[in-house]
């Protein structure tokens, strides 16, 4: 994910300059079209923003200045000030889109539209659209290479994952994976895309040059029934070492070996947790759980849940901006 | 503001919406599609017959069920273009007395080798049994009948309605789960109706819940929107339902909707009511928007101006199955598809929160059942605590063990 990988970017820069961080937590609640507002440091909800009907994806520009917000019902895309707390602005986004994300560079922000079955790409200076490229049924996950060159789009209903070609916008590959996939997330080295795929109850691992399903990630909840266990959120450590499969009604987060593709553990949260993020020094993952409209907080040293944050309606997706770069 | 203000504002705007011109999208060619090199026709064989409702929302519209099925052949088309393949419909509607080997043998001649039939159990087994139906996979898509899936199961007739013991026990299940556990049976006088109180009391008796007493509603006729007819009902339903034992529910068995949506807020005792109207147990609910439906009901709402119905999201289902066994397996033929959904590698996702499969004993879908107040869905079953060793959705409907079904 571009976030991901401009938070690698900066991260030496963190543990030279700013040692005790201060940090907000973006929240977008999907039906109570508002936008929490997390102070990381005190865990404590400092403002609550009015956006527009259907916030889901979340992200914020490479300079972390800018957090966007998807607007599922509004078929637009706001824009919210980092320090201000407020919302700066809109534009058309297409039909309902559901993630978002931005090109390492900055210049292109990438939409699927849910209901258009489309990718949409954005000239994110102008913000008028480029084009895009026609995709399966029910647009949803999304994830940019650390490279820039390829956009992985992953579609509900068909069950494909995208190969798409960022400069051309053509696709290259048409993944058949298991079922109902959700979010796709490239290793820090580009090497693999992983898909979580919602009622397959996996993450398929595509090699990113071959396209082939190399391998799967399966889960087993002790006392839990398998149609319970529901992959959607994925969240790889900038190292490359761990990644966080959040489990949907599971109630949990799977922490998984990257390298040997086992499940280490599993972390109790709230109820529904769909999508999470680091914050910017790694140290903590926060998760979005859509049911009991909380945000728990994970200690990723010690794999532990420190803590639970009352935010707004059905929180879906997350986003924590580091310090502004010039 | 009230709730119901609220909810009437939201209803008018989302009419608005419907009836807004429906916004141009960029049109980029599909340059990344397959050229096509498989088209599959399917089948949509349907009912002379018009559905009743007692109230006029319930009133089916002319595309009911047909529309589900297009809606999931959009669906398979969107998929096909990145495979090759390509869906189309041949339908065909019953007229009177017609026969419906003849019409199952005329869709093949169109080329439909699958067909969704919205069919009574009698003209289903007529089809399924006819020269056509040995070269056809037949889909189950509006008849309830415990029959078709036991003793006259048939090894090419696929159930994707639920049946009427699912629907019971998913509807028990809950009620159980409240500790409502006296019923009152009331039941129409049609043999559907008698066919659906036998379900719910098997469920009774399954789950824990006891029947303290059993009437018959018999249909002598009336009109269902005559003139006066709410004063009449009004002193009708309360005399009807006076003496009863002391009881929790009131189970009302009307599938003929002859005077079950009559009966909440009229009975003598101040009780709610489950089964025909009140809280009903359904395949689909134009309310619920768990598991990402929102998407599927928009995407229906913006194509047929109205809202999908139970029967359209059984033929959605059904059409989607046949998109999947194509996904997966380059199914065209019926005996692949059908190894395929009885395979461990079918999951179809339907928007019920968990994968859709496929019983092998008797070719019934399993599938979560919504249960709804006509406003909201209130709960989906199975519910939690009803425990079974190999999948918690057999704990709705005749089990394995119990099955009288033997295919030929």
């Amino acid at each position: 994910m571009p976030v991901q990988v401009s938070r690698a970017a900066f991260a030496l820069v963190l543990l030279v300059t700013n040692p005790a961080l201060a940090a907000d937590a973006f929240v977008s609640n999907e039906k109570g079209n508002t936008v929490s507002v997390i102070d990381v440091e005190s865990m404590r909800l400092i403002k609550t923003i009015p956006v527009g009907q259907r916030p889901r994806g979340i992200i914020v520009s490479p300079d972390q200045k800018t957090v966007y917000v998807a607007l599922g019902d509004d078929d637009k895309i706001e824009t919210i000030d980092v320090k201000l707390l407020a919302v700066t602005g809109e534009f058309d986004a297409g039909r309902d889109p559901e993630r978002i994300a931005i090109s390492p560079d900055g210049k292109t922000l990438y939409a699927t539209n849910e209901d258009s079955n489309f990718l949409t790409f954005f000239n994110l200076e102008g913000r008028e659209r480029l084009g895009g490229a026609r995709l399966g049924v029910e647009p949803e996950g999304l994830a940019v290479s650390p490279d820039g060159k390829l956009v992985v789009a992953t579609t509900e209903t068909t069950s494909m994952a995208h190969f798409v070609d960022a400069d051309r916008r053509k696709i290259l590959a048409n993944v058949l994976v298991d079922t109902r996939p959700r979010m796709a997330a490239f290793t820090p080295d580009g090497k693999e895309a992983w898909v979580s795929t919602e009622v397959g109850g996996t993450v398929c691992i595509i090699d990113a040059q071959s396209h082939a399903i190399v391998d799967r990630v399966r889960f087993e909840v002790p006392g839990l029934r398998a149609e319970n266990v529901e992959p959607v959120g994925i969240n790889i450590t900038d190292d490359g070492r761990l990644a966080f499969v959040s489990l949907g009604p599971a109630n949990r987060v799977a922490v998984v070996d990257v390298k040997s593709r086992r499940v280490l553990k599993y972390l109790l949260v709230g109820q529904r947790v769909w999508h999470a993020a680091f914050t910017p020094d790694q140290k903590l993952l926060l998760t979005a759980n859509g049911v009991s409209n909380d945000v728990s907080v994970i200690d990723v040293a010690a794999l532990k849940v420190l803590k639970s944050i009352q935010v707004g309606q059905s929180p879906w997706d997350l986003v924590i901006p580091g310090p502004a770069k010039p | 503001m009230t709730g119901h203000f609220f909810r009437a504002a939201r209803a008018l705007i989302g009419l608005s919406l419907l009836a807004a011109p429906v916004r141009a999208e960029p049109q980029f060619p599909a340059e990344n599609a397959a050229a096509p090199t498989q088209s599959l026709v399917i089948g949509y064989l349907r009912r002379f017959e018009n559905r009743t409702a007692i109230s006029r929302l319930d009133l089916p519209a002319a595309n009911d069920g047909q529309a589900g099925a297009e809606a999931g052949l959009d669906d398979n088309n969107v998929t096909g273009e990145f495979l090759g393949q390509t869906f189309s419909l041949a339908a065909h509607r019953l007229k009177a007395g017609e026969d419906p080997a003849q019409a199952l043998a005329d869709l093949e001649a169109r080329g439909a080798r699958f067909v969704l039939a919205d069919l009574g159990a009698e003209n289903l087994l007529e089809a399924a049994d006819s020269a056509a139906g040995a070269h056809a996979l037949l889909f189950n898509i509006g008849a309830p009948d415990e029959v078709l899936r036991e003793d006259s199961c048939r090894a090419n007739v696929i159930h994707v309605a639920p049946s009427r013991a699912m629907l019971a026990d998913a509807l028990a299940q809950y009620l159980l789960w409240k500790q409502w556990r006296k019923w009152f049976l009331v039941l129409g006088s049609h043999e559907a109706d008698a066919l659906w109180a036998e379900a719910l009391k098997r469920s009774a008796t399954r789950f824990g819940g006891k029947i303290v007493q059993e009437r018959v509603f018999a249909d002598t006729g009336g009109a269902r929107h005559a003139d006066s007819g709410v004063a009449l009902v009004q002193k009708q339903i309360p005399a009807f339902t006076q003496s009863a034992p002391s009881y929790d529910v009131m189970i009302a068995a009307d599938e003929s909707a002859v005077f079950a949506d009559y009966l909440p807020y009229r009975t003598w005792d101040p009780r709610p009511v489950a089964g025909s109207a009140g809280l009903v147990a359904t395949a689909w609910d134009p309310s619920y928007e768990q598991a990402g439906a929102t998407q599927l009901q928009q995407r229906f709402e913006r194509r047929f101006m109205r809202q999908m119905t139970a029967l359209d999201m059984n033929g959605w289902t059904a059409a989607r199955m046949i998109g999947e066994a194509a996904a997966h397996q380059q199914a065209g033929d019926i005996a692949t598809a059908k190894s395929y959904f009885l395979s461990k590698d079918f999951a179809l996702a339907a928007f019920k929160g968990q994968k859709l499969t496929l019983r092998d004993w008797n070719l019934q879908l399993r599938q979560p059942i919504l249960l709804s107040d006509g406003r909201n869905v209130v709960s989906v079953s199975p519910q939690e605590g009803f425990m079974h060793q190999f999948s918690q959705l057999d704990t709705l409907g005749l089990d394995r063990p119990e099955t009288k079904c033997q295919f030929k």
